[in-house]
């Protein structure tokens, strides 16, 4: 101890004591921050939303409006929830390039990381429908053939039989559901997406929208059956008939060309 | 055939003659008349004769074979065994197997036909003159004369009661098939202008067949209903069904420019019958953002906001709508049948 009092005057003194004292500040922290954890979840809530609230004012603001109440260039966010910005991110739709009759599905430009603060801010402006778990879009188990039978009556007459799309008024159009991942294929369900009209759990439950996603992967996937041959794109009379227009009477005519074009005489002239 | 080789005989006579020389020329557009036949190899070779008849046998003989196993096939294959086959995918092993006899049994038998026709038949060019259709003179007078005996013999143009009889019995007979005609079907009766919907009728959903409830309905939605009572394994539900299809959306009351259909709804949730009105094709194409329903056979587009007036296409009225209520329940109910028949403009709705 006389040592050390000896020394106090020692040039160096401040710097140890400093240094003793940053590390015992640093030792209780350490000791004591696992306590706080109760807060942690929330903490990182609104840090979510502070991190999506900077995103959207650079990406989304200037059509959305500053606090997501809607331009005369975009429709206003309040309510949409978190699924709407996972799908419309998500799928790349937006932000939107340009103004048109239908924004389409692009390049992802955000990360999932992003997406979610993105989600978070907007859901956060009014309550709307949440971003489904992985349990809740999981089709394994689903009734396929109950699936169909929902497709069918729900969103064959847009997207035809086998999801394949097909077109609506002035330009716009139902896109192909083919390799839609499936969280996404809940989400426009569950919040109808642009000029789709929306599928709310009050009238199509989760189970249902679990069929017809299982229906989906069913139909377009590498294993599903096609009695009939080619699919040709699944699109019906128009292309078959195209197909057997092009392909059929073309194929006689080459035949029947080829047979006028070689002679049968002995002597060519 | 290039112009080079054109026979001798082919040319027009002047050729060759001097230079001025016309007046000896004859008729310059004189029928040059048909090339010299040329025989085929087959016609002077008859080993290459034997061997297209053997070329054209073995193609009849193939197609027997075909034939053969388009039979076998429909014997072997079951109908739902599938099998993958590239480039088509996981097709029908008997779709597959009896499109694909069948078209070669049908295309060498016609093939064979083909090379018959061109390396063995005769095909020495043939001229065929045209002949005058006209009869002669003679069998001009004698048709004619023979029809003045017979309409003097029948006394048709004196007895008039039997001509007049005659023609209104032929004309009598054929009203015997349109009679007949009704034995196509029962008679339509009120069938056309009546649904299942009434007074008091809950509306169902169809995804979980439980009755509709106002708060389910959201702005924005799309859901479709179905007459309470009505059963998916009943013998008339197709029948029933494609009366009585409903389309049920929400739209803000202020939105609806519509009085009446505003008046109809319940909170703005309004319901509207899924029968196109232009030939009846089941209509549900509903752009949320407008509120247009466009129906998918010929492109009629119906405005939901304003009483689905029709506003592009074809159809030439407005889709019917069902007034709704909420019955002590807290369900949606239906307030009576639509006001006029749904689907096309039966005998425009009279």
């Amino acid at each position: 101890m006389k040592k050390l009092s000896a020394r106090r005057r020692h040039p160096l003194a401040a710097v140890v004591v400093l240094l003793l004292a940053l590390a015992a500040t640093g030792g209780l922290y350490a000791a004591f921050a696992p306590a706080g954890k109760a807060q942690a979840d929330e903490t990182a809530q609104s840090l979510a939303i502070d991190e999506g609230k900077k995103l959207y004012s650079v990406g989304c603001a200037s059509c959305h409006g500053s606090g997501g109440q809607g331009t005369t260039d975009g429709p206003s966010l309040v309510g949409v929830g978190s699924a709407a910005v996972d799908f419309q991110v998500g799928t790349g739709r937006m932000p939107a390039q340009q103004p048109g009759a239908q924004v389409p599905k692009k390049k992802v430009i955000y990360n999932q990381a992003e997406i979610d603060q993105l989600a978070a801010y907007v859901a956060s402006l009014g309550a709307g429908p949440i971003t489904p778990t992985k349990s809740q879009v999981d089709p394994s188990g689903a009734d396929v053939a109950k699936g169909g039978d929902l497709f069918r009556t729900n969103c064959a007459q847009c997207h035809n039989f086998t999801g394949q799309g097909g077109a609506l008024t002035k330009g716009k159009y139902a896109p192909n559901l083919e390799g839609v991942s499936a969280k996404h294929i809940y989400e426009a369900m569950q919040t109808g997406p642009q000029s789709m009209p929306s599928f709310p759990d009050t009238t199509m439950p989760e189970q249902e929208k679990k069929d017809i996603i299982a229906y989906i992967k069913t139909v377009n996937g590498s294993e599903s059956e096609s009695p009939g041959g080619l699919s040709l794109g699944g699109l019906g009379p128009v292309s078959e008939g195209l197909f057997g227009w092009i392909f059929g009477l073309g194929g006689l005519i080459a035949i029947a060309v080829w047979v006028a074009a070689h002679t049968a005489k002995a002597k060519k002239s | 055939m290039s112009s080079q080789q054109i026979p001798e005989e082919n040319l027009p006579v002047e050729q060759g003659t001097a230079h001025g020389a016309v007046e000896g020329a004859g008729d310059p557009f004189a029928d040059p008349g048909l090339p010299a036949h040329k025989p085929r190899i087959q016609d002077i070779d008859e080993r290459a004769a034997n061997r297209s008849e053997r070329a054209v046998a073995l193609m009849f003989t193939l197609s027997m074979l075909a034939t053969v196993g388009f039979i076998a096939s429909y014997v072997i294959f079951p109908v739902d065994k599938i099998v993958y086959i590239w480039p088509f995918g996981h097709v029908s092993a008997l779709n597959f197997s009896l499109g694909l006899t069948l078209g070669l049994a049908l295309f060498l038998i016609g093939a064979g036909a083909v090379h018959w026709a061109r390396t063995l038949m005769s095909d020495v060019e043939v001229a065929d003159d045209r002949h005058a259709i006209e009869a002669t003179p003679e069998v001009k007078a004698k048709v004619l004369a023979d029809f003045a005996d017979g309409a003097r013999e029948s006394a048709l143009g004196r007895r008039k009661l039997i001509r007049n009889t005659m023609f209104g019995a032929l004309a009598l007979v054929p009203l015997s098939g349109v009679v007949l005609l009704r034995d196509l079907g029962p008679l339509p009766e009120k069938k056309l202008r009546k649904t299942l919907w009434a007074k008091g009728k809950q509306l169902v959903n169809m995804n979980t067949m439980e009755p509709l409830r106002p708060e389910d309905v959201v702005v924005g939605s799309l859901t479709f209903a179905m007459p309470e009572g009505l059963e998916e394994d009943a013998h008339d539900f197709q029948s029933q069904i494609a009366k009585a299809a409903l389309m049920i959306i929400r739209i803000e009351p202020d939105n609806i420019k519509d009085k009446r259909e505003r008046e109809w709804a319940h909170e703005g949730i309004v319901a509207f019958s899924k029968i196109c009105t232009h030939v009846g094709c089941p209509i549900s194409l509903y752009e949320q953002q407008t509120h247009h329903v466009l129906c998918p056979c010929h492109q009629s587009t119906f405005d939901l906001s304003d009483g689905a007036r029709v506003i592009f296409g074809p159809a030439g009225h407005a889709l019917p709508q069902l007034r709704i209520g909420v019955n002590s329940e807290g369900n949606l109910e239906a307030l009576g049948d639509f006001e006029e028949p749904v689907g096309p403009a039966f005998w425009e709705r009279g």
